[in-house]
Parts: C-alpha cells; structure tokens; sequence
C-alpha cells in the first residue's frame, strides 16, 4: 500500500534499529505520549528491536482512558433519559461508568449510537427534530476541530435540539504534569504526530527547556517511530533538550492555524480532571459562555453526578508511565476487554488493551 | 335528501386485497394468506417433492445414498446481516452458504437443508422474491437440497426486514476425522485466500464509513472444494471457516481446542490492497475482519504441498498460501511473525469490530 509500505519497510527498520544500539552508550527512559503510538509499538514488536539500555514508556494519550468516570456515568443518564439520542465514537460505548456502560443502557433501551463522525450527529439531529441528540465530544487536539465545527455547524443551523456532552484534553498540560511528578522516571518524549498536526509543536519549546527532556514529534508507523527514538537518543546521548520534527510531511511549526481558529471560536481552556490521574490546571477545552445552549452538561442537569475509580485499577500510574499494565494484580485476572475495571483495558490505544492483545499475561513477553 | 347516491355501478365491496406487494401481519397467520406466500414464493424458488408435499415434515427416502458407516453431521446457523443486499452477495446466499461450509469444515458432504424466515411487516415482496432466487442458486451451486421451512412475520420495527435460519444436514465419510482439536505439532497451516473481503464489503454497503469500497464479499459454498481436498489428500487434520472475528479468532480457537501453538507469518497473508486500504483507514486489522467463502486447512507436513496445489486448482481458492505450521509450545496460542521480524501474540476479537477515534 503506497504511503504505508514505505514506513514498513523491513530493511529500513533494521538498519533504524542498529543505529539507536549503536548509539545509546547509556540507559534512557523515553515515553511515547499517544496511545496509537503505543498500540503500533506492540502490534508490530518495535521494542523487541530495541536494546535493552531503551526503555519505552506508555502515556496518557488515549482519549477513551483518560475521560473522567463521572462524565461516563454523566453520559449513562442522559442516554437513559426519555427521548434522548446519544451518540458517541464506538470505543466509548464499552467503557465502564460506576456501575454500567453505553452498551448497557442501549440493552435496555437507550436510543445509543456509533457514529464516525461529530457530522453523522448533527445530520440524526436534522432528521430527529423532535428528539434531543447529543454527541460525546471526547478527545484530544485531533478530535477538537472536528467537534467545535460541528457544534458551529449547529448554530449555523439554527438546532435547538443538538448538545454536545464535552470532554477535550490537551497533551502539553499532562507532559508538564508528568514532569512534574516526584516519582517521574521519563528523560525524553515521542510527542504525538496526529496531535501536533493541529497544533504544530510551538507549544513544546517551553516544556523542553524547563524541564531539559527532548522531545520529537513523532508518527505512528514502525520507521516513523524508530526515527523518532532515534533522535530522541541522540539528543539524549549529547545533553540537547530541544524540540525536533521527525513526522515533517505531515507536521509543521504553527499546526493546521485555520483547525486552532475553530477551536478558539468554540473552546477554551479549563482544567479538567484525567480519568485515574486526577485534576491537571487548563488541560483541556469547555465550550465557551456564548454557546452554553449546545452544552448537554447543563442541558440534562448532570451537575450533581460525582464517581470514583475502581480502587483495584492502577491505570494512572500507569498512564503516568510509573508501572506497566502486566505489573497491575488485576491484569488479565480481574480486567480484562470482556471484563474492563478501567479505560486502558477498554480502548484500542489503551497500554492495558494493547498489552492484553499482543503480549503473554503476565512478564510481557511475546514468548512468555 | 342532502346528497344523491352514487351511481350503483361505483359501489365497491370491501373485498381483502389479493395482489399486495409488502409483508403484512397475515402473511405469518398460518391461514390462507400465509399458505398462497409459500406456494406462489417461497416453492416458486425453493419448491421440491419433498418440501412442497405440504406435510409437517420433511421426510427423506434417498438413505440408500449415504455409504455405510458414514456419520451423519448437523449442523443450524442464524443469519441477521444488514444490510440484506452487499457487494458479492444477500442474506439468502449467505444463510445458504453459511451453513453449508460449517458442514464441510467437519469433514461432510453437505445434503439437507432447512430454511426458517422470520419476516419483517412492510418487507417489499420483490426483495424477498430476490432473496429467495438467490438462496435457489445457491443451493444449486453447494448441490444442496432444501427440504424443510418455515415463515413468521414479525411487526414492523421488530425485526431488521429478515431474518433466516439455516439447519444442514450431511455426512462424513468412514474414515475422515476432521476436527478443531486435531492440530498436531508440525502442521502446515493453510488459508485458502484473501481475507477481511466480506467484513469490507457489508461495511461499505452499510453506507456508515463515508466512503465506498469496490469490496465484493466472497460468500461462497465451500464443500466442492473440500471434497476435492478429502478425497486427494490424507492428512487434513482441521477444517474450520474463518467467519465472524476473522483469521484471527479461529485460529485461536483451534490452538485452543488442540493445545498447541499456531504460528504465521504476517507477510504470507493475503490481503487485497482495497481491503488493507479500508482497513487501515479505519484502524481495523484484516485478522479479525470476517470472511464467508474463506478456509483454514491444517494438514500432515507430508500432504502440505500437495494440498496447497489442489486447493489453487479450485476456482474457490486460486490464491490459497501456506501461512504458518503448528507447534507445541507455548500451548493454547497464536504467534504471529511481523513483516519486519518481530513477533507477537494474536489473541481474539473481544467485542464488536469498532473504528478507532482518531
């Protein structure tokens, strides 16, 4: 397949993987922040190529986990409400609220639908005008555009029955969260290539001198990902702590500026809580006063809704890249897909999932 | 008198309408209605001596042809496919096939078939009429006989326009013992061609993905070429169809099933570029994506090149590969080696088949 085999390329992954040996002279500790990154990491066995002395670690970029279990279970009680649609990405549906999920509340009557998009929302809205529809807005920088253009579209629209259920995090809060941590172990970053699409990667330069991590933005196939650890290592092993760019043909500098216009017009930043991380200061997005109407949060009266993760589940320390899923007690035992006690079970991104489908249950070892 | 009469020559009875062309409630009463659907349809397509005797049952007379000492297989599959038309297919040639190929994938010659509808109120008759032309063709092609069926109606918004029901019945030949628990160490594993081509296509004709694929399903009975394979060759030890949850999940179940350890190679397996390109744009792995006109042989070393050569000279398995052998540790697992030299677990479909967010 063009534009995909070329980053597949078997040779040029070997001859990427020789180079980091050759020049990581020291152990390194690098996170790669997106789960999508994680989970081509382990589909394709990148760390099985990688010396000993490299160490990768899983972030926190996975929209699905890290959505707050009180907005799950906000999301439950307004799709069992009467005459609501609730319409949602796929991965949402499975992830578990307090007591319940999406797929849950559709078994027993709910009015819950996949759509692939915010668009597919506001078209069931024009065709449903008697009923409430509203879409699960969850995501990071990538879904962000998208979402504020529908909810744009809407008001252009004049729909009065359409409300979006919000939950947008942003990537350079949780890396300074992250950095911040007491017990952090991380000394670079793969930033997220998808995200910094959008935003482009200005936003970085301050988190890189600050805390002295270089950070490179990074792709997502297995060339793009070795040629990010590759540069990351090599700042490592010469003391730089700058921003680099190794996902050019689809990231510059500035971003997609008319996506971060769109975003402006409909988001600001507010601080908004992480599922099993907890409260990071203007992390994410919430749409601004003067499109309070399109908010189902007010719309639906879920204000009162408070909930508390599973006590077994270690998924932030996990999302925070302190442990990795097979070292959780519950992994693979207790949670499991069928059975999730957190997010990162649940996703595709999700480290949990990931580690689930793709390695042996216990070390982490494919052969294991 | 305000108003005069109409002219008696206007007056009309209220007789029933007899030409209707939707479903409707007295189709599934077991009265009239119900019986002039079966006899003007239903045995317009699938009628035969045995099923159009009218009786409550089918009976079977030709026992003389099933050989001595050969097993009798059975086997029932429901199919509730929307939409009911796709690229390469229908749900009639699909509950057809369906279970026809569980048959085969046992070892059997498929036979008998029984068909059970469950109708939807406000079915158009001409798309039922096109289903059931299309399960007759089928069947032509599996050489199977319909024997048996039955038809309800359920109220509009219950049902999804139709549903059918499949029951088959065959037999194994004295001697063949083909089964999911029956992978032994050094086992060549053999898919018979491209997979993820049905999954594709009912995607793409749900009209959901905002693009469309030029997919065609590969629905398709699978018993020819699995009599072929029996008859030529020994060693075939396991037959199964990968249908719902893929490659991936039925070579799972069968490392289950056996105790042992399957292990392919990522590069060995067919994928068609359109499908690879659906499937990476939606963050699907061609592993899990079904299949209905698709099989996985795992056969004695000995046999393998042989059985790979007869599959390719079947019309239903021209790209047939050799993707893998069987081992022994680590038991009850799939290991999949990557295209650039790494390996990994392949485990099963958990839940439904959902496109990534972003």
């Amino acid at each position: 397949m063009k534009f995909v085999a070329e980053y597949r390329n078997p040779d040029r992954v070997r001859e990427l993987a020789v180079e980091i040996a050759r020049q990581a002279t020291r152990r390194w500790v690098i996170m790669e922040i997106c789960g999508g990154q994680t989970h081509a990491i382990m589909r394709h066995g990148l760390d099985q190529l990688l010396p000993e002395n490299i160490e990768l670690v899983h972030g926190p970029g996975c929209p699905v986990c890290v959505t707050p279990i009180e907005l799950v279970d906000k999301a439950i009680r307004i799709a069992s409400t009467q005459n609501v649609i609730f319409t949602s990405y796929g991965d949402m549906l499975r992830v578990p609220g307090s007591k319940e999920d999406l797929f849950s509340v559709r078994a027993s009557g709910g009015d819950v639908r996949v759509v692939y998009s915010p668009l597919d929302a506001i078209a069931i809205a024009r065709q449903n005008p008697a009923k409430e529809v509203v879409f699960f807005a969850i995501g990071f920088e990538t879904t962000a555009p998208a979402n504020a253009m529908a909810l744009l579209q809407a008001w252009e629209l004049g729909l009065n029955n359409f409300s979006m259920l919000v939950s947008q995090v942003r990537v350079p809060p949780a890396i300074h969260s992250i950095l911040s941590h007491p017990e952090n172990r991380v000394q670079g970053f793969l930033a997220a290539g998808h995200v910094c699409t959008v935003m482009g990667y200005w936003e970085y330069h301050p988190l890189a001198q600050k805390f002295k991590v270089p950070i490179v933005v990074t792709g997502f196939e297995p060339v793009d990902i070795l040629n990010g650890i590759l540069h990351c290592v090599s700042m490592l092993e010469k003391g730089q702590y700058q921003v680099a760019n190794a996902y050019a043909r689809t990231v510059s500098e500035r971003g997609n500026v008319a996506a971060q216009e769109v975003i402006r017009r409909v988001f600001q930043e507010s601080d908004r809580n992480w599922r099993g991380i907890g409260v990071i200061k203007n992390s994410g997005w919430s749409i601004k006063p003067e499109f309070a109407a399109y908010n189902a949060e007010a719309r639906f009266e879920v204000g009162d809704i408070q909930s508390h993760d599973s006590e077994i589940c270690i998924a932030g320390e996990i999302l925070l890249g302190n442990k990795k899923p097979h070292q959780c007690a519950a992994f693979g035992v207790l949670c499991t897909p069928q059975n999730p006690l957190g997010a990162t079970m649940v996703s595709s991104e999700g480290a949990c999932a990931a580690y689930y489908q793709y390695r042996a249950r216990t070390t982490g070892d494919p052969h294991g | 008198m305000d108003e005069p009469l109409n002219n008696p020559a206007d007056w009309s009875c209220p007789l029933p309408i007899k030409q209707r062309d939707k479903v409707v409630i007295g189709h599934g009463s077991g009265g009239k209605m119900t019986h002039d659907l079966i006899r003007e349809l239903f045995w317009k397509y699938l009628g035969n001596e045995t099923i159009s005797s009218g009786n409550d049952a089918a009976v079977i007379k030709d026992l003389a042809a099933v050989p001595a000492n050969a097993c009798l297989v059975i086997s029932t599959d429901s199919h509730v496919v929307s939409p009911l038309f796709f690229p390469g297919g229908d749900i009639g040639r699909l509950a057809v096939c369906g279970t026809v190929n569980d048959l085969a994938m046992m070892g059997a010659q498929p036979r008998w078939l029984t068909a059970g509808f469950i109708l939807e109120e406000g079915l158009e008759l001409e798309i039922l009429e096109r289903i059931l032309a299309s399960m007759q063709k089928a069947a032509q092609e599996a050489g199977i006989k319909i024997i048996a069926g039955d038809t309800k109606v359920v109220q509009k918004g219950k049902g999804d326009g139709l549903y059918i029901n499949t029951a088959g019945v065959g037999y194994a030949l004295e001697g063949v013992d083909v089964s999911g628990d029956n992978a032994q160490p050094g086992d060549l594993v053999i898919l018979s061609g491209e997979v993820g081509n049905h999954g594709i296509a009912v995607l793409s004709a749900r009209g959901e993905l905002g693009f469309e694929a030029t997919v065609q399903s590969d629905v398709a009975p699978l018993n020819h070429l699995v009599s072929l394979l029996l008859s030529q060759c020994q060693g075939i030890h396991v037959m199964r169809d990968p249908t719902r949850g893929g490659l991936a999940t039925a070579l799972k179940e069968i490392a289950n099933q056996s105790n042992a350890c399957i292990m392919i190679e990522e590069t060995k397996i067919p994928v068609m570029p359109a499908v690879a390109s659906a499937c990476e744009l939606l963050g699907f792995d061609p592993l899990y994506v079904a299949n209905e006109g698709k099989l996985i042989a795992i056969v004695h070393p000995e046999d393998g090149q042989k059985a790979l050569e007869i599959m390719r000279s079947h019309p239903a398995a021209p790209n047939a590969q050799i993707i893998g052998e069987v081992k022994s540790e680590p038991a009850r697992t799939v290991l999949l080696n990557t295209a650039i030299g790494t390996t990994r677990i392949v485990d099963m479909l958990s839940g439904e088949l959902i496109p990534r967010i972003c």
